[in-house]
């Protein structure tokens, strides 16, 4: 119970509501349909009865001040025809009075008989009326107006809106209704005497309130028809449109020969031509990159094989002659170890080459191992440990805490090993350090690579990533790299979903800094070390 | 050198690059083997026939018929070492081969003492005589006779698969990584293709254990490297139990 309310409520937070509102097409539309449809129906529905209420109440009006007219007058002759008899006043007003109540009671309208001229003790005077009804009926505005006017002279009929009461509740205690007010001259006395005629408008109000009903009814009837129709139209429209998104979904998720249903030659059945259309373009597209990829990786596997093979005979030609140089004169025997060592090199190149269009193909895949990088950093500075001594450079490992993550390990292997061999070449004088430090967090881990030799020009951080890139163009190269190295690199840190940054000052060093998800691919925010001077704990040991 | 002239293994080349070939047969020849070349890969099978050599150097891409193939037909028939000659380094072509039956794999271009200590580590009795009978799961693994047997029954093992076998079994215990039995069942001295170990260790599963898919003889531990699984019963082996040292 509990539980469906609080389901309930939740269902008509705001929240929830502006998530329907912006979510669901067919609510906006039927909403505002409603919406307008009820103010334009209601507005309508308004006017229509004010101007029928209008026309009613104004018949009404007229066809009292007509017949009150009419009966004063009859009322009026009466009496002069009757003029001869002797009769005190009070009983030919009461005859007068009974005669027009009679009559009154047979057309629909009450009547109130007194002085034109109240005076003072008009309570007295104001008493002949049709049975029940509350003189009060009559408004003393009107009674004013009357007893303003000429006394003698029967006036023309003047008139007013009132609230017709009754002193039972057998009519109900008000009622809207019209009030008349004519004269009429007593022969007897010669006094002129007020005659209301109340007209009350209970038909109108009846037929008005019926007017009501039907037109709420009517209305609320055709904002519900508006609504269902809307919601069908709309069904005609959306259904087509969210199966168009199903396919596009569908094709988005991979299965490119997803179709939409064509039926009929309307805008939906065009649209679902067109999406069609972009589909087969699309689907052409993607294969023909897929094919172009696949001749691609084709082609550098092939060339891959061509050029090794012939490269392995010189190879072992190669090393032949070289340990046979010292039976050869000077000048073969120093082309015999030129050989073997640009061989190295162009080894090495090819090796660099085929990884970069493997790469460039999309052909690399990662396999990955739970890897202990500190261990991994251990072996590469280990092997690298004849380049640093050759060149007088110390290479140090700092790693505070334990670094395992889901990496492939060749690939991070190399990425280290290109990180620290630049280093190890660019550390400058003999005596230099280069530190490795390692960080990680609950997110990733980070390997920072410094050195403190010649460091980088101010925008140099992002060239050095680019292929065959070299810091100074005139400088002698050293240690033979490929110019690819930092490049593979790259490549590889973002196979594994990570970072590879390079931050340098002039004569301050280098830092290069990789960071990889804890599991490749994952996606990283930071890093667990920083980039820059400060990377280093071995800051001015240089 | 005597000794050298007195048994000169011979190895088999299968490769349709003439240069190469050639090449291979020289430095082969300096280092004290016979080699004998095949071109092409149809023919590969009757030359391995005639000739008898003690290892064969298998190119993948050959005319007539492929290196994989021509790998299944050998060790269809021989446990002879086989070491392919790939240029290739994608995973699904190194696997592929290995799969295939090959026990190592040296990429081009290589050095040709490269080649030599690969050749010469395929060569060499892994095993030293000794009055050793193994256990290891329910196998009986005969070191000296180089024979498995599953309640007397045999199992035919390759000389790799036969020494990945013993190396394990030699210390139950023991959890060995990929890296250790690279160099003990190899010969790599410094770090090589670990894939080599999986593709093996999964072939030898598929002789030896009863479900391949639920290995219980040789036994994987995550993330450090494989063990020899228990013995049923307890049967006394005759191997010499060292106190374990995995992690």
């Amino acid at each position: 119970m509990n539980h469906r309310l609080r389901r309930v409520l939740r269902a008509v937070s705001p929240g929830q509501l502006v998530r329907t509102w912006r979510a669901s097409l067919r609510t906006r539309v039927v909403v505002s349909i409603v919406v307008l449809s009820t103010i334009v129906i209601g507005g309508v529905g308004l006017l229509v009865i004010r101007q029928i209420s209008d026309g009613l109440v104004h018949a009404r009006v007229n066809s009292a001040v007509a017949e009150a007219s009419g009966e004063t007058l009859s009322a009026q002759k009466s009496l002069g025809s009757s003029g001869g008899y002797a009769v005190d006043p009070e009983t030919q007003l009461s005859q007068l009075a009974a005669n027009l109540v009679s009559r009154g009671q047979n057309r629909g309208y009450e009547v109130l008989v007194g002085p034109a001229d109240p005076g003072t003790d008009s309570d007295s005077q104001v008493s002949l009326t049709t049975s029940g009804l509350d003189p009060t009926t009559v408004p003393a505005r009107l009674r004013k107006a009357v007893s303003a006017t000429t006394p003698g002279i029967a006036i023309t009929p003047r008139w007013t809106y009132t609230n017709v009461r009754y002193l039972s509740h057998r009519f109900g205690t008000e009622v809207s209704g019209v009030v008349v007010a004519t004269t009429v001259v007593l022969p007897t006395d010669g006094g002129t005497y007020a005659v209301y005629y109340v007209f009350p408008m209970r038909d109108e109000l009846r037929t008005l309130q019926l007017l009501r009903r039907v037109l709420l009814t009517s209305g609320l009837i055709l904002v519900a028809m508006l609504a269902g129709v809307t919601l069908l139209v709309i069904r005609q429209v959306i259904t087509p449109v969210r199966l168009a998104r199903r396919v596009a979904e569908r094709i988005a998720a991979g299965r490119l020969e997803e179709r939409m249903h064509v039926d009929g030659e309307d805008d939906i059945a065009r649209l679902a031509v067109s999406f069609n259309q972009m589909a087969d373009a699309l689907q052409q597209r993607i294969r023909q990159l897929i094919e172009l990829s696949r001749v691609q990786r084709r082609f550098v596997s092939d060339v891959s094989h061509e050029l090794r093979t012939p490269l392995t005979t010189v190879r072992m030609a190669s090393d032949v002659l070289h340990d046979a140089r010292k039976d050869f004169d000077p000048v073969t025997a120093r082309a015999a170890e030129l050989l073997q060592n640009e061989l190295d090199r162009f080894e090495e190149l090819l090796g660099d080459l085929l990884e970069i269009s493997r790469f460039d193909a999309g052909a690399a895949a990662l396999e990955i191992r739970d890897t202990d990088l500190v261990e991994l950093c251990g072996h590469v500075v280990d092997s690298a440990g004849p380049l640093a001594a050759q060149r007088g450079v110390h290479v140090g490992v700092i790693a505070d805490v334990p670094v395992v993550a889901a990496v492939d390990p060749r690939r991070v292997s190399r990425i280290v090993r290109n990180l620290v061999t630049n280093a190890i070449d660019h550390a400058g004088a003999p005596g230099s350090v280069v530190t490795v430090t390692l960080g990680a967090d609950d997110e990733g881990v980070a390997v920072a690579v410094r050195d403190h030799g010649i460091g980088l020009e101010p925008g140099q951080q992002s060239m050095v990533f680019n292929r065959f890139w070299r810091a100074d163009p005139a400088r002698a190269r050293t240690s033979g790299g490929t110019g690819l190295g930092l490049a593979i690199a790259l490549e590889d840190a973002r196979l594994h979903g990570g970072w590879l940054e390079a931050w340098g000052a002039p004569a301050q060093g280098a830092c290069f800094r990789l960071t990889l998800p804890r599991r490749a691919g994952d996606p990283i925010t930071h890093s667990p070390l920083p980039l820059g001077p400060e990377g280093s704990p071995l800051e001015g040991a240089s | 050198m005597s000794r050298e002239q007195a048994f000169r293994p011979r190895v088999l080349v299968v490769d349709d690059d003439p240069a190469l070939a050639e090449m291979l047969t020289l430095v082969l020849g300096t280092e004290g083997f016979d080699a004998s070349v095949v071109a092409r890969g149809d023919l590969a099978l009757a030359a391995f026939h005639d000739y008898r050599p003690n290892v064969v150097l298998l190119d993948l891409m050959l005319p007539g018929k492929d290196g994989i193939a021509v790998c299944r037909e050998i060790r269809a028939e021989s446990g002879t070492p086989i070491v392919m000659l790939t240029a290739r380094t994608d995973t699904i072509d190194v696997v592929t081969g290995l799969e295939s039956g090959a026990d190592d794999y040296i990429v081009k271009p290589f050095k040709p003492k490269e080649l030599v200590a690969r050749i010469r580590a395929r060569l060499r009795t892994s095993t030293p005589p000794a009055e050793e009978q193994l256990h290891i799961g329910d196998l009986v693994v005969d070191v000296v006779g180089h024979s498995v047997t599953r309640d007397g029954e045999q199992i035919a093992l390759t000389p790799l698969e036969f020494d990945l076998l013993v190396c394990l079994a030699r210390r139950p215990r023991q959890v060995f990584s990929r890296e250790v039995l690279l160099q003990q069942v190899w010969g790599y001295r410094h770090a090589a293709d670990t894939r080599l170990v999986n593709v093996h260790v999964q072939r030898l599963r598929a002789k030896i254990e009863h479900d391949p898919e639920n290995p219980r003889i040789v036994v994987t531990v995550r993330g450090v490297g494989y063990k020899a699984g228990p013995v049923p019963g307890a049967a006394g082996s005759g191997a010499s139990e060292e106190p374990g040292t995995g992690p």
